[in-house]
């Protein structure tokens, strides 16, 4: 309306008016990809030109590693007992001996696990069982929550407490190459920083095992927790029913077709619940143990990709298809469109 | 309920009422816990999380931490809690502010300074110029000594012009020390919210004599906010104070909108909810099954024989938590806040300033911006949004001759010039009641020129054509007029007004001609107000066809009308009129009963056309808008035929051959019953051929249409695209939004005066013009823009944007969800139905709050065609409005991606990693990676374009993901001690997740890429058009070039047009409207046809 009256609002508004950038416009400059076949056809043979040799490779990685494989849950159990679960619940050493044969030639390390199977370490009853603060510390040895059933035996704290470490595995072997002891070396099998800062110097077992019923091995009580390797080994949980665990390691080379006596000690449970012991013998490559499915899962990827490529150009030649044809938009065409 | 306002009482009366203290806040110091947890705790989703949270504390069903959940629920709302208490505080300072403004109140009889808040009712306020006024008073004096003030209302209704106050009858003239003792008291009714009406009654206590009751009304008040102008000091008695005020009460918390993005997304979260009890009851029974056969068996669990009565629910207990994930916590939180970047994008937006008065678009309910991607009806005022609402007079017709026709400008004929000049007394009389028969103030500047200020802009149209036609309103000294007349100057006294009303449609006053000391009644008005009223002696069929005419050309009519009053007939009314006045009861009935009987038998003089120009680009806003698949209503107060014109002129609908025009009327309900009947049986029977079909109904027929016949005339809603409804009242448009709505259709209302606001409010968007009318619908909108072409932007270049945003962000933010929740899942499949959690809390919590919510965010910079392509193709907007980008099926789309991505992730890191390198947290990790990957890789390939800040997002994300996990596995405290520094040291980690990725997002790109390619949706085809600089990009440059081609015809088509029907005649001879006529031609039709499949298939989608 009149001049004067508009003066004031217009400055006012003037403070209003954004500031100018290219964000607050949304018009940061910005690059726009679209497919074109070309460039989709040569990112898939891209791909699995790069796949099949990795495929390839990983696979020679696997066959590369030797691996001795022993099941010895049944048969060393005497074919005279008929209930196996009441065999191995009887107190005692039950000794029990195997003979293996190198197929081929290993060189060191020679790695020895112990495989169970159908065992889960990974149970929320289980998993959970232990107490991190109370194995790290001495002075935390009544810290058991999380612990229960085996926090307290007697009315004194259990160190290490827990399910986990209660049934920790306590079959032995010890192996012998044309009756020559083969030293199977039990340092350094667990992880450096698990002994280092997961598990105590000072903090040593008390009232372990106990109790009436006794889960699995024993701990000698003048060891700290730290140097107790196997129980290091057990306490990293594995996530799967099915796992191996380090025994040991031996630093020897074997030779093909000789032949490995086993003495174990067949302690360990796994009859009540079927589940399968094994003994693993295994020297390992760059990507580490046996394993075939990174090699195979990479072959068909890569397969896969590359029969796509063909599929998309064959369609592309037979079939070319304009980016962008206006008569694609119905509204450029007659009715037609929903 | 009445209230007594005792003027000057300092005694206990002041008790009755409460002070002046003003506050707006919602909470307390103390309130404000508990009164803000309860309005958070009454969402759905979070009660949700609190009943997940509250479980967790479970140490016994816990898979997680606690703090996994409490963390984020205490994080949003603590976010949420702020921001309240933030603009609480905000309010409660301003109110401060008010509170404590020191005021001159009399109090005992002296005048002191007090602070605003000891105001009570009763007490006497002096305010000086430019003062604030800070209650509601009643006038009591003023220094101008006829009791006149000057009020800006812009803080009330947004009008800018100045109004004017006046002492009440019986205070005139009381000395300004006298006012200090005065005493009395004012009956007035309850507080109530009506800015516009107050009806109250003033006597005054001896010794003042007048103990007559004198009548008060909204020209007796200054309402709180008001600013004193123009006048040295006033005084007045606070009769509302605090809260109470006119302000005070018309103060509300309006209705939250929920947008239909928003539904479908609760709508989702309500199938998935439903989807996580199914899971958790399978898995839970499963893994009580599995407890009794296996578990027991597996010695080292040491289950116990016998557990507590609950045992059967822990199991199913903890997979309800594992699960609880399934519904992102992060989503509500990722959506307030790109919600709140929309708004501000509209705010910033440069292209929607109006660069005349440099006014930036506002947004100012920020939540609800997806909803303009899917309107499907715009309804809009006329005038004011459709046109500029700057009125220019053009032509009149006085005692039958008609001026202004051929030069189309009334001021420039010379015919009415030398009619002037020789003292026509018609024409006189004509120019008087132009130039005085209103309430416009004539303020004289310094240097003598004068500005009117007027209320509406007809009148000021008038007055100042009046001017120019040697008719000079100079001065309004209180009731005296004063008008220059070819040098003469006239003085005129203002006895009554009688104002306008829209039931009685015209206003008249009654003045004495100061020299003669005559009476005459001046009234104008519309004409089917004013010609029934004529003289019975009077012929006014020519002014009939006047109207006729004007009002076909599209211009505004006023019929002016005089009448001679006799002393006694004038002194006898007045009483009657005062009378009537001052009752409390029925006030405006008895007004308009009391106005029936003066106004009658008039001399009708002639007609007055006002022209009111179209907004810049109305036309072609319209046209882009009804390509998109928009329908548009007018609804408009003006005439029938006014309207038809404006929208003719503006492409609202297509004349003759292309468009049919059918019309609803009739008087009685049977007459507009066969009119509908009628008019649906021709829509039926047209919407197959491509006919431009609109129907024309005007407020009667309107009336009883919705009282009668709701349900055909709903059909008929549905059936049309246009609508022309004139002579509606605001409650009418807020009715027909009501219709619309309950049709499931996305309404947009837009319009700029106080009659559009409750259809603003009414509509899922309302708009509000900032324009000439005031602010008042600004105020009210959801968004306020300056001009109505900027809607084209609000609706196609923002609107559209933020749907697909939020479709993408809401979508995803289930599918990462989904995820990390269908492996959870699986693991437990392989840990014995245990409900283990693969993933530690750490973890979890992390995923969901960083890992995957920020690379999401930047989607709010994504763009999937440019502003430009959108504007040429606006018909790509049906994918938003038919919700094409969030619907069950796209989601469903979402879900079996996330559950494919889950198998990938799942088999592959588990058979990757087993055996000797099964370990619980790197397996964990594994997992976690391929996950924190594979959605990387998601947001890039669902992204459309790349800024910086997308790069930076996506891919600093993923280092982000590292380093802040290389920093977890420093920590000797944490679970996962050195994990991430072995895995990134295992090539077999770096091939796992290398396999992931291409594993998971090879197959989703290849069907993207045949997809894109082979079967493209019109977005793709235009987003390839687009970047390969294709032929519809030059299709599109070409189609912009006719348009100045037919600026240069444009005078040919009007010859052309001529020689058609009069009726169509595009008489508006600058409009550019002439442009339809040659314009889209073939395409447009085509675009019709194909418009009314898409939205007949809209509907039955809706319908499904």
């Amino acid at each position: 309306m009149s001049s004067t009256n508009n003066a004031p609002p217009s400055t006012a508004a003037a403070s209003k008016r954004p500031k100018y950038s290219k964000f607050t416009q949304q018009e940061l400059p910005a690059c726009k990809p679209i497919l074109t076949p070309r460039w989709v056809i040569s990112a898939f043979m891209l791909i699995s030109i790069i796949f099949v040799p990795i495929g390839v490779a990983a696979l020679f990685a696997s066959r590369d590693v030797i691996e001795i494989v022993d099941r010895y849950d049944s048969v060393c159990v005497p074919a005279n007992e008929t209930d196996k679960v009441k065999y191995i619940q009887t107190p005692g050493f039950k000794t029990c001996n195997r003979t293996l044969t190198v197929p081929k030639h290993m060189k060191p390390p020679i790695f020895v696990y112990y495989q169970l199977d159908n065992f889960y370490q990974n149970h929320r009853r289980y998993v959970k069982s232990r107490n991190d603060q109370q194995l790290r510390d001495s002075k935390e040895a009544n810290s058991v929550s999380g612990c229960k059933p085996e926090d307290y035996n007697n009315n004194s704290a259990i160190v290490p407490c827990g399910l986990i470490a209660w049934s920790l595995f306590n079959d032995t072997y010890s192996f012998s190459r044309k009756n020559v002891p083969l030293n199977v070396s039990k340092k350094d099998i667990s992880w450096k920083s698990d002994r280092e800062h997961k598990f105590g110097k000072d903090v040593y077992p008390q009232n372990f095992q106990s109790g009436s019923l006794i889960g699995g091995a024993k701990l000698d009580s003048s060891i700290p927790l730290s140097e107790q390797e196997d129980l290091v080994v057990w306490m990293r949980t594995a996530a799967l029913p099915t796992f191996r665990k380090l025994y040991g390691r031996i630093e020897v080379e074997l030779q093909e077709n000789d032949v490995i006596d086993v003495t174990l000690g067949n302690n360990y449970n796994t009859y009540s619940f079927n589940g399968k012991k094994k003994l693993v013998i295994s020297t390992t490559s760059w990507l580490g143990g046996k394993n075939d499915f990174l090699g195979i899962a990479y072959l068909t990827v890569g397969g896969l990709c590359f029969f796509l490529a063909v599929m998309f150009t064959i369609i592309y030649l037979v079939k070319p298809r304009q980016l962008g044809d206006p008569s694609y938009l119905s509204w450029n065409r007659n009715p037609g469109w929903h | 309920m009445k209230r007594y306002a005792y003027i000057n009482d300092d005694g206990s009366s002041q008790e009755l009422y409460r002070d002046n203290r003003i506050s707006n806040t919602k909470y307390t110091l103390l309130n404000f816990l508990p009164k803000n947890l309860w309005e958070q705790f009454s969402r759905f989703m979070n009660q949700y999380f609190l009943l997940i949270a509250c479980l967790q504390l479970w140490p016994l069903i816990t898979p997680v931490n606690p703090a996994s959940t409490w963390g984020p629920l205490i994080f949003i709302f603590a976010v949420s809690a702020t921001k309240e208490a933030w603009d609480d505080y905000n309010r409660y300072v301003s109110d401060k502010k008010a509170n404590e403004r020191e005021v001159w109140v009399v109090k005992n009889g002296i005048k002191k300074l007090i602070q605003a808040q000891n105001i009570r009712v009763g007490n006497i306020v002096w305010l000086r110029e430019n003062d604030e006024v800070p209650c509601d008073l009643v006038l009591m004096g003023t220094s101008d000594a006829q009791g006149l003030c000057y009020v800006e209302t812009s803080a009330l209704d947004g009008e800018t012009d100045l109004k004017t106050r006046v002492v009440p009858p019986a205070c005139m003239g009381i000395d300004a020390e006298l006012l200090q003792k005065i005493k009395g008291v004012i009956e007035c009714p309850s507080p109530d919210r009506d800015i516009r009406r107050f009806d109250g009654n003033l006597r005054l206590f001896p010794p003042f004599i007048d103990t007559d009751v004198c009548p008060l009304t909204i020209k007796n008040t200054l309402l709180q906010t008001c600013y004193l102008r123009n006048t040295e000091w006033a005084c007045g008695v606070a009769i509302y104070t605090g809260n109470e005020t006119k302000l005070g009460m018309s103060r509300g918390v309006p209705e939250p909108k929920l947008t239909a993005v928003d539904a479908m997304i609760d709508k989702l979260t309500g199938a998935i909810f439903i989807f996580q009890i199914v899971v958790v009851i399978v898995l839970g029974v499963a893994g009580n099954i599995w407890k009794d056969t296996e578990a027991r068996k597996q010695w080292y669990v040491k289950y116990p024989d016998e557990g507590p009565w609950y045992e059967l629910l822990v199991i199913p207990l903890r997979f309800e938590l594992l699960c609880s994930i399934m519904i992102p916590i992060s989503i509500k939180v990722s959506l307030d806040l790109v919600k709140s970047l929309y708004a501000k994008f509209i705010d910033w937006d440069e292209k929607m300033i109006d660069q005349e008065t440099i006014t930036p678009a506002h947004a100012t309910n920020t939540a609800i911006s997806e909803d303009l991607g899917q309107v499907e009806y715009i309804l809009t005022d006329k005038t004011g949004t459709l046109t500029e609402n700057k009125m220019i007079f053009r032509r009149c017709c006085i005692s039958g001759v008609f001026y202004g026709n051929e030069s189309g400008d009334a001021l420039k004929d010379p015919e009415l010039l030398s009619a002037i000049e020789t003292g026509s007394p018609d024409v006189i009389r004509f120019l008087t009641i132009m130039a005085i028969g209103n309430a416009v103030i004539p303020v004289q500047s310094k240097i003598g020129a004068i500005q009117y200020k007027a209320l509406s802009p007809d009148e000021d149209a008038l007055v100042q054509a009046a001017a120019k036609l040697q008719m000079i309103f100079v001065d309004r000294t209180a009731n005296i007029l004063e008008i220059r007349f070819n040098g003469r100057t006239i003085h005129y006294e203002v006895l009554e007004t009688l104002e306008f009303t829209s039931d009685r449609k015209k206003m008249s006053v009654v003045i004495k001609d100061n020299n003669t000391g005559k009476i005459f009644l001046l009234t104008k008005g519309a004409d089917e107000a004013i010609l029934p009223c004529a003289d019975a002696g009077q012929q006014t069929r020519i002014f009939t066809e006047a109207v006729e005419q004007y009002s076909q050309l599209g211009l505004r009519t006023l019929c002016f009308a005089w009448r001679e009053l006799m002393a006694d007939e004038y002194h006898e009314w007045s009483l009657v009129f005062k009378e009537a006045n001052s009752t409390l009861v029925d006030r405006e009935w008895r007004i308009a009963e009391a106005c029936q009987r003066i106004e009658h038998d008039f001399e009708v003089l002639g007609v007055s056309a006002i022209e009111d120009h179209l907004q810049d680009g109305v036309p072609e806003t319209i046209e882009t808008l009804r390509k998109a698949g928009i329908n548009f209503w007018m609804l408009t107060g003006d005439k029938q035929n006014t309207a038809v014109q404006i929208a003719l002129s503006c492409n609202f609908i297509s004349p003759e051959p292309k468009g049919q025009l059918l019309m609803i009327d009739g008087k009685t309900e049977d007459e507009v019953c066969r009119s509908l009947e009628r008019v649906l049986l021709t829509m039926r029977i047209t919407t197959s051929k491509p006919k431009d079909v609109a129907f024309v109904i005007d407020g009667w027929a309107l009336e009883i249409a919705l009282k009668h016949y709701k349900k055909a005339f709903t059909d008929l809603a549905i059936l049309s695209r246009t609508a022309i409804c004139c002579r509606v009242t605001p409650s009418q448009k807020a009715q027909l939004v009501e219709i619309l709505k309950s049709c499931d259709y996305r309404t947009l209302a837009i319009g700029d005066g106080g009659n559009d606001v409750r259809m603003i409010q009414q509509a899922d968007i309302g708009v509000g013009i900032s324009g000439r009318e005031g602010l008042q619908a600004a105020r009210a909108a959801d968004y306020s823009i300056c001009k109505f072409r900027f809607l084209t932007r609000l609706i196609l270049v923002h609107g559209r944007y933020s749907y697909n945003r939020t479709a993408f962000l809401s979508q995803y933010s289930f599918y990462k969800s989904l995820l990390i929740c269908f492996i959870q899942i699986f693991f437990s499949f392989v840990s014995g139905m245990s409900g283990t959690s693969l993933f530690n809390s750490v973890s979890l919590m992390a995923y969901n709050v960083f890992y995957t919510s920020i690379p999401v965010l930047v989607s709010v910079l994504d763009k999937d065609l440019s502003e430009e392509t959108v504007m040429q193709h606006p018909q790509i907007l049906f994918y938003c409005q038919a919700g094409r980008l969030l619907n069950p099926s796209t989601f469903a789309g979402w879900f079996g991606r996330s559950l494919f991505h889950a198998v990938v992730v799942f088999t592959i890191s588990l058979n990757a990693h087993a055996y000797e390198k099964s370990e619980m947290e790197e397996l964990s990790m594994v997992a976690l990676s391929g996950c924190v990957w594979l959605q990387a890789f998601v947001v890039t390939m669902e992204t459309n374009s790349f800024t910086i800040l997308q790069h930076l997002a996506i891919w600093g994300n993923l280092v982000a993901f590292y380093a802040l996990n290389f920093a977890f596995s420093a920590l000797p405290s944490s679970g996962m001690y050195t994990i991430m520094f072995r895995l990134c040291g295992q090539p077999s980690y770096w091939f796992t997740i290398f396999l992931i990725v291409l594993a998971g997002m090879g197959p989703i790109f290849a069907l993207k890429y045949f997809r894109y390619t082979y079967r493209p949706s019109k977005i793709n085809v235009l987003q390839q058009a687009e970047r390969m600089g294709g032929p519809i990009l030059s299709l599109g440059t070409i189609e912009s070039q006719p348009r100045t081609v037919e600026r240069e015809v444009s005078t040919l088509s009007i010859a052309q047009s001529k020689s058609r029907s009069p009726v169509y005649e595009p008489l508006l001879s600058d409009s550019p409207n002439t442009r339809r006529s040659l314009g889209a031609g073939g395409t447009f039709e085509f675009f019709q046809s194909q418009m009314r499949l898409s939205s007949v298939y809209s509907r039955n989608c809706k319908d499904n």
